[in-house]
């Protein structure tokens, strides 16, 4: 366990994003293998053996999200969600902007499974660079005959554009994305029709988040048997950990799953900053529920070492708290968020968020009470578990109660003003 | 004169039609057209999106999504338009003393613009740079591991580039 590199191999390299570099290291050979040697059938089973789960944050396995794609005459779309947004998470940045053939050979192979030919790559707005680097690429495909009609000669059609999303974190939730892609809201759409059956233009769709894309020519080049050998067995392969806050050494580390997460960040990370303690790790981002140091210091960074912890190994991002984190402060920040990215749709969200925000600004400034702390604990209750369209009012609730009571001590001296506090 | 597309977001919105099978997909692309063209976005802009687009595409479809997304400026900003990120990773890198660093400076507070229209200053949510905290944008750019004095020195780079 520990360091392990697929996806970043080559990341040294500073053209690492063109195709001439991608090439020159078996880039796109996973392709041709797949169109010329595989059935659709074939690529699905290769995926599902070898266990990957979507890297964007619920986890789910990848090829039987393939498999439930009809065999219809309609057309079948496949979208990469480039929408990353979750406070904690900026790997599909670096991905997006150093392996962008990558991400392409992956969408190509994935939509010979499906039987897709024409997909998209949605990116965050913000990430102007990114998407000039992968229109660059896309262009670069296009030319090399990678795309477009005949994909090299091997009697495959695929058509791909990037497509740049406009500032509205929800549209990392598919559905959104896909209402966003067709020219509207941002909102999440009632479940079902999953996407899978009625996706965009109501046709069957794939959306897949970027890292998950960027696995596949790796699973299709070392076969799905040999890519489950990497990790644990229910969590295989390796996984980008963005790590963010008080470490030494931040940044993005790609690691076998089941890496100790004490390794992640006393060893690989270079411990905690100015060498004070560790108070609190928000593991998977921001809506994935606190752990104490305790609990760090027993996980393994895999979905059910985290899940036995009762929080998420989400998108991967980790974020460290020392001894110095002020949680009321950081708990206050997180409701804000999710208040000011509710889609508005749905009433326990809209109102929710915004009074379980509103009451932590009073508790922080010091003008709390106890029975806010209750209002906060009652109003959570109807945020929760299905009264919503999709699970933003939840990733609140996740972000906001867990911390509120593993460090209620915390919470009482503010509400005591035994603590300065600031406005 | 009316508004239409510069010579530049034409370009472009040619090459967007064949893209989509659905017209509407190209009101989200057709917003930064404009407000690449303009600075922001406007009625007038808005309704030369729904007529360009044509049929079912109307104002209120245009106008209903270009007020849901924040990239969309629905009033004009600063030439230089500076966007400091809040949310956590970035808290904990220390951003609230960029804000006030940079507002201090430009003797201005959160969401305004200076008098002379040369820069505006808002604070963001998430930028999705998180290990690299504290995070601005700059226009189309990203500032990372800033400190009060790096942020001084890109303000002065700012000022001569004018």
């Amino acid at each position: 366990m520990g360091l392990k590199t697929l996806l970043t191999t080559h990341i040294a390299a500073g053209d690492s994003h063109t195709l001439k570099h991608y090439q020159s290291v078996g880039g796109y050979e996973s392709l041709k293998k797949a169109i010329s040697e595989m059935t659709a059938e074939q690529i699905v089973n290769d995926v599902k053996n070898s266990g990957l789960r979507g890297r964007g944050g619920a986890g789910f396995p990848t090829g039987n999200k393939w498999g439930f794609i009809p065999k219809t005459d309609k057309p079948k779309y496949l979208i990469c969600n480039g929408d990353e947004g979750e406070p904690g998470t900026f790997k599909d940045r670096m991905l997006i902007e150093r392996f962008p053939h990558m991400l392409i050979e992956g969408m190509i192979i994935a939509a010979k499974a499906i039987d897709s030919h024409q997909g998209y790559i949605y990116i965050r707005g913000e990430f102007h660079k990114g998407i000039r680097i992968v229109e660059t690429a896309v262009e670069e495909a296009y030319k090399a005959g990678l795309l477009g009609k005949n994909i090299l000669g091997l009697g495959y059609d695929f058509d791909l554009a990037v497509y740049s999303g406009a500032g509205a974190y929800i549209c990392g939730e598919e559905s959104a994305l896909i209402n966003s892609l067709e020219g509207r809201r941002g909102h999440p759409r009632l479940k079902p029709p999953f996407p899978a059956v009625s996706g965009l233009y109501a046709c069957p769709t794939v959306v897949n988040n970027v890292e998950t894309f960027c696995n596949v020519p790796h699973i299709i080049r070392m076969t799905g048997e040999e890519y489950k050998k990497i990790g644990t067995e229910k969590s295989p392969g390796t996984r980008l950990f963005a790590v963010s806050g008080h470490v030494k050494k931040p940044g993005i580390y790609e690691v076998e799953m089941g890496t100790p997460m004490k390794e992640l960040i006393y060893d690989i990370c270079g411990g905690i900053k100015n060498d004070k303690s560790l108070k609190a790790v928000i593991p998977g981002g921001s809506s994935s529920p606190i752990l104490t140091a305790e609990e760090a210091m027993t996980a393994t960074m895999d979905y059910e070492s985290i899940a036995s912890l009762k929080s998420m190994l989400g998108s991967g991002a980790v974020i460290i708290l020392s001894e110095e984190t002020d949680l009321v402060e950081t708990t206050y920040r997180l409701a804000e968020f999710y208040s000011h990215e509710s889609c508005g749709q749905c009433t326990p969200c809209r109102e929710g968020t915004h009074w379980v925000k509103d009451l932590l600004h009073k508790i922080k400034v010091g003008e709390g009470t106890e029975k806010d702390v209750e209002l906060i604990f009652s109003l959570s209750r109807n945020m929760e578990g299905g009264t919503t369209i999709c699970p933003l009012a939840d990733a609140c609730v996740m972000a906001v109660r867990p911390t509120m009571t593993k460090f209620k001590e915390e919470f009482s001296l503010r509400l005591k003003k035994e603590v300065s506090v600031s406005h | 004169m009316a508004y239409q597309f510069s010579q530049e977001s034409e370009k472009r919105f040619q090459r967007l039609i064949p893209q989509f099978p659905s017209k509407r997909s190209l009101i989200l692309p057709c917003l930064f057209l404009l407000q690449a063209d303009k600075g922001f976005v406007d009625t007038e802009g808005m309704q030369y999106i729904a007529d360009r687009i044509g049929e079912p595409v109307s104002l209120a479809q245009v106008h209903g999504v270009a007020t849901f997304y924040t990239m969309y400026n629905k009033k004009p900003v600063g030439k230089f338009h500076i966007q400091v990120c809040a949310n956590i990773s970035c808290y904990l890198a220390g951003s609230d003393s960029i804000t006030e660093h940079v507002c201090s400076k430009l003797g201005i507070g959160k969401g305004e613009t200076t008098k002379d229209k040369k820069y505006t200053v808002d604070e963001v949510q998430c930028l999705g740079a998180c290990g690299f905290g504290p995070v601005a944008q700059i226009n189309d750019k990203y500032y990372e591991n800033l400190t009060p004095e790096s942020i001084e020195k890109i303000l002065s780079e700012l000022e001569k580039e004018g």
